[in-house]
């Protein structure tokens, strides 16, 4: 599926600038967002290696797994395919802490690392885990609590009261955050069988 | 709401305070460790490179073509049919730039609270999707292409549903709220 999305908005994309006369801006784009990938690339290395460090740290003080301890019942729940010892619990539960605080750049290493440790107990490599998935919808759906980036586009517009999304915010969030787990539920169940 | 910003504002100086602190209580060689963990970073970053190149370049190419823009247009008279204002319609672009593009949907949500105004109706539309649904296609994409996985199973599918109910959710409540 995935390789056909990207055939297509590249076929697309391409046949649309030629429709319209402007097939440059196809040899631009391509490049420019080649340029950028490295761009992400690089600066992702630097904050991934900062929270990587403190995790490190966190995890040998033990706070990781005492936090993993508290959360243990909810995520028990939503991870019955984990053990619940299992190091990636840590992980998931910082990258959501990061996602619901609004923090974007420290969530994705916490991220990338829940991954790597999923990835460890997944008996079939190359296929999607059912505890994989289950993050994955948590972490693209989480609720939001603070919406930093758009209050401060708000605030750069002159809005008379930036942050009065922030309800409006939590509520969407909140209504994805409980369908992605209800469906996440049911699509588990039925590949199951 | 302050107490919440202020959480947000406070939250990276405290973790980079206590778990250091703690650790080094705890008789953790601090900085070793922390050095240790770090290594890790640039092997992801390097890692996931290729995913992030591929996922860019068509994303990108898509997107500057205007091929956006017709899609929006076409998707117009299914909003009309759900009854919805033809106001609303101003917000698709954004609705579909959202689980392809952090910076492209972020720029389609400024340029639509400038445009419409950040107290607006279609501003605090704009502000609530842009806040509350994430780069789903992306993510799932970077993610697991950086560990290897080629087989998604009903991974895209629950992401993308979970969008649509954000997307749903923000209209209702933006229109009853305000």
């Amino acid at each position: 599926m995935v390789n056909l999305i990207w055939l297509i908005m590249l076929v697309i994309g391409i046949l649309i600038s030629a429709i319209n006369g402007q097939i440059e801006i196809v040899t631009v784009s391509a490049m420019k967002a080649a340029e950028l990938g490295v761009e992400v690339a690089i600066e992702l290395i630097g904050v991934m290696s900062l929270w990587l460090g403190l995790m490190r740290l966190a995890e040998e003080a033990g706070i990781v797994k005492g936090i993993a301890r508290l959360f243990g019942p909810v995520v028990r729940l939503l991870f019955p395919t984990l053990k619940p010892d299992s190091p990636a619990l840590g992980a998931i539960i910082m990258n959501l802490s990061a996602n619901i605080l609004g923090l974007g750049n420290a969530a994705t290493p916490f991220g990338l690392k829940a991954m790597q440790e999923l990835q460890k107990e997944n008996p079939t490599p190359e296929t999607a885990s059912p505890a994989m998935i289950t993050f994955l919808a948590l972490n693209t759906s989480c609720i939001t609590l603070i919406p930093a980036t758009i209050i401060g586009v708000r605030l750069k517009a002159n809005s008379a009261n930036p942050t009065e999304i922030i309800g409006t915010t939590i509520v969407a969030t909140g209504c994805a955050m409980t369908s992605a787990i209800i469906v996440d539920y049911l699509l588990r169940r039925r590949a199951a069988k | 709401m302050k107490a919440i910003a202020e959480i947000s504002r406070w939250a990276i100086p405290l973790l980079l305070l206590f778990i250091p602190v703690i650790a080094f209580l705890r008789k953790v060689p601090v900085y070793e460790s922390f050095v240790a963990g770090a290594e890790e970073g640039f092997n992801t970053g390097v890692r996931i490179l290729p995913f992030l190149i591929g996922m860019l370049v068509s994303i990108r190419i898509f997107v500057d073509s205007g091929a956006l823009n017709i899609l929006a247009h076409w998707l117009q008279p299914i909003f009309a049919y759900f009854g919805l204002d033809s106001n609303v319609a101003a917000i698709i672009p954004l609705a579909i730039m959202r689980p392809l593009s952090g910076s492209g949907a972020l720029g389609v949500a400024t340029q639509l609270i400038n445009q419409y105004g950040p107290d607006s109706y279609i501003g605090r539309l704009a502000s609530t999707l842009q806040g509350s649904t994430d780069t789903t296609f992306f993510v799932l994409t970077i993610y697991f292409g950086s560990v290897g996985i080629r087989k998604y199973r009903y991974a895209l599918k629950l992401g993308l549903l979970a969008d649509f109910i954000g997307l749903i959710a923000s209209i209702w409540i933006v229109t009853k709220t305000f």
